[in-house]
């Protein structure tokens, strides 16, 4: 928190002399919702960045992140957004794009470091026009305790039979709870839940286009299968999982007190800063032995360009930049769990984020199944999912139940292109 | 009498008062900017959505979807029922103990009154964010006081993660409510009791009714007046209430919906939540239609019951 206000303070110092000393110069401010990267801007990009481009200025001005979308929306059509905008992915930005008031970057050069995959969350849904750069996507597994794995002698699971083996060992001991997470804020139950292990059974992006296009239905049982393994889960989560909170699990985890938690990549920072014993973490197990693994690879940050910038050419300049291999080197290094997007590899310090990025080599990666298009209408695809998820867990609906439900409010407004 | 003089006959001059248009005109543009206009805004709304992009008047399109689509529909009878219980919870939970407590603060011969009077009314006078989050510490299955509290009596069995379970989440949620507001019907009471003149009281105790008969008797009728207010001021709060539950639960209101009320059902609505855009329409239809279940239930209460209630004047 003091690192923020700092930071703030340092931005406010800054954009106050920028404005004073170097009047020639141009400006560009950049819109986000990451307030909490101020300070790695501030120390580390801003001025790696000007140090190349001489007479370009970058002020970065963050938004509270839960009113980042309304506040960008109204500055937009007021005309004083700043000249970058970053990018949330799929249909917040796509509406932007649509309104014209990003630009197309399609023939940004730079564009061609990333993967068609990657450029998706930021791209027309028939893939021709991109209109953000990909900057960083999270990814979805298990954090474990080693030391708790360590004491109790397990190794880690790779299947879905030495997942719960492993879950039913640290439940027999007593020492731990088996799994860290609650259902009371119910985003826990389908991102960490649902969108964690169930690309390795609707098979990643095969399974995601198939439900877009409508040879799939939620009700199929790649879809459903999920569920019922969510709903195992049940007895190895702690006492009165129902009211336990995002932050609950946690802490509960990193106090020590809970052996596995299903992840987001962006924990690390947090978790690296608060838990006290040695972290591994653990790819979504498959369900036999030798099956190909999927992760959750979800483009979370993008970054595009405000179509009424005054500033075009410097504003391209920064953006090929954020393109490049250099940008991703030191973005990734600094914020360990927002993993870069650029087609080169990048070789990270933090061994937990080295961990996790690890995986991409041998698992095929697809984003969370709700994001694009399907969360278009109402009822909201991704809100029912959350309840939904929450709803299996808790034993309120059968996994059966659960998805001819989410199936029912997809039917009703989504007629997927024949 | 006499002729006087005919001073009087000319028609008297009277000055255009400006004064009162000119002293009314703060409150007047005031009221009307922040809240007549937004109002009518928002009923102007209700009858308009977009069509092919463009806002297009719709006439009563906008309720045919609520009340005509199975899911809009759904929704919103789940969001009315709930609101119907956490009414009723109020009016039958904290509305009597409020009278009670303003009852028993009111016997002359209690001792610390002002404290009493204080920490009961105390977390009204808190912000819901706080209530909200002390109280779900307090009955949080892991770090709680709750289940620590039972255990000490070696009841422990009884705790249950109320809050996230889709049967007693609703009830928890309007207790907590109830707990923070209870101070304002003590308050209203017990000035409507102290308000009672001592020759009313000291008259029926010389016709010999005391103790709870007095109270049935004298003070209760006396009092009738000051509980409808309360009850209509119930009822306008919760059926405008939103931020209790959007701090306890969430916008989604789990868990299953079983916390939904009006107030998160237009909020989610309206701006949007996580992926779902606001719809403005739709948003203005409900808000819509909770004005008009408010304004039915006061003019209800305005022409049904409070004219027929009897007043004293002493």
């Amino acid at each position: 928190m003091i690192r923020v206000t700092k930071g703030m303070l340092l931005a406010a110092t800054v954009l106050a002399s920028a404005g004073m000393a170097h009047a020639a110069d141009v400006q560009l401010t950049i819109e986000s919702w990451r307030n909490d990267d101020l300070a790695i801007w501030k120390e580390k990009l801003i001025p790696a960045f000007e140090a190349k481009n001489p007479g370009i200025k970058l002020v970065f001005s963050p938004t509270a992140p839960t009113e980042y979308n309304a506040s960008l929306n109204a500055k937009l059509d007021a005309g004083s957004a700043g000249d970058i905008i970053t990018c949330r992915p799929f249909d917040a930005s796509l509406e932007l794009f649509n309104k014209k008031q990003i630009a197309d970057l399609t023939s940004l050069s730079g564009m061609g470091n990333f993967s068609p995959v990657a450029k998706a969350a930021w791209s027309t849904d028939d893939g021709s026009k991109t209109f953000c750069v990909p900057m960083a996507s999270v990814i979805h597994g298990f954090i474990y305790n080693k030391d708790a794995f360590e004491k109790l002698g397990i190794s880690v699971p790779k299947t879905n039979d030495e997942f719960y083996a492993a879950l039913y060992k640290i439940k027999k001991d007593g020492t731990y709870i088996p799994l860290a997470m609650g259902t009371k804020d119910l985003w826990e139950a389908a991102t960490m839940g649902y969108q964690n292990i169930g690309p390795n059974y609707w098979k990643g992006e095969e399974g995601r286009a198939a439900l877009i296009s409508g040879k799939q239905k939620l009700t199929d049982p790649e879809w459903v299968k999920p569920y019922e393994e969510l709903a195992k889960w049940k007895p190895y989560l702690g006492d009165g999982f129902e009211a336990q909170t995002y932050s609950d699990s946690q802490n509960l985890f990193t106090l020590g007190r809970a052996a596995i938690y299903p992840a987001g990549s962006w924990e690390i920072s947090l978790f690296n800063t608060q838990a006290q014993f040695k972290m591994g973490a653990f790819p979504p197990p498959v369900p036999k032995a030798g099956d190909t693994g999927y992760i959750s690879d979800h483009p979370d940050i993008g970054v595009g360009l405000n179509a009424k910038s005054a500033h075009q050419e410097e504003a391209k300049k920064f953006l090929t930049w954020v393109a490049s291999p250099e940008f991703a080197d030191i973005y990734a290094n600094a914020l360990p769990g927002f993993f870069s997007l650029n087609s080169t590899p990048v070789k990270m310090s933090d061994p937990l984020a080295q961990e996790f990025v690890s995986w991409r080599a041998s698992f095929k990666p697809t984003v969370r199944s709700t994001y694009q298009i399907l969360s278009r209408g109402k009822p909201n695809l991704e809100n029912e999912t959350w309840v939904e998820s929450a709803n299996v867990i808790n034993g309120t609906d059968t996994p059966k139940v659960a998805a001819e439900k989410l199936q029912k409010g997809l039917d009703s407004w989504y007629k997927p292109a024949k | 009498m006499t002729d006087t003089p005919s001073i009087e006959a000319a028609p008297i001059k009277r000055h255009v008062r400006w004064h009162i248009a000119v002293f009314l005109a703060p409150a007047f543009i005031v009221y009307s900017a922040i809240m007549v206009l937004p109002l009518i805004e928002t009923l102007r709304l209700s009858f308009y959505n977009l069509v092919d992009g463009v806002p297009t008047f719709v006439g009563f399109g906008n309720y045919q979807v609520m009340f005509g689509d199975q899911r809009w529909a759904h929704d919103f009878w789940n969001a009315l029922r709930n609101n119907l219980i956490f009414f009723a919870i109020h009016m039958c939970v904290q509305n009597p103990i409020g009278i009670a407590l303003a009852a028993l603060l009111s016997t002359p011969k209690l001792r610390f009154v002002a404290f009493y009077r204080t920490a009961i009314f105390l977390p009204t006078l808190l912000s819901f964010v706080i209530v909200g989050f002390i109280w779900k510490l307090i009955l949080s299955p892991i770090w709680g006081v709750a289940p620590w509290l039972l255990s000490l009596v070696g009841a422990k069995s009884l705790f249950a993660p109320w809050l996230g379970q889709s049967g007693p989440a609703l009830i928890a949620v309007s207790l907590i409510s109830n707990w923070q507001y209870i101070g304002i019907p003590m308050m209203l009471i017990y000035a409507a009791l102290l308000s009672i003149p001592e020759e009313v009281i000291e008259a029926a105790e010389c016709d010999g009714i005391t103790g709870w008969s007095q109270f049935w008797k004298i003070k209760l009728p006396l009092i009738l007046p000051a509980i409808g207010i309360i009850s209509i001021l119930t009822f306008v709060g919760n059926f405008n209430a939103f931020d209790l539950v959007y701090t306890i639960q969430g916008a989604l209101a789990g868990p299953d919906m079983s916390t939904d009320i009006l107030g998160t059902f237009l909020y989610r609505t309206f701006f949007g939540f996580q992926l779902q855009l606001g719809d403005r329409s739709m948003g203005a239809t409900i808000a819509t239609v909770m004005f008009l279940i408010i304004l039915a239930g006061v003019s209800f209460y305005l022409f049904a019951i409070q004219r027929r209630m009897r007043r004293y004047q002493f």
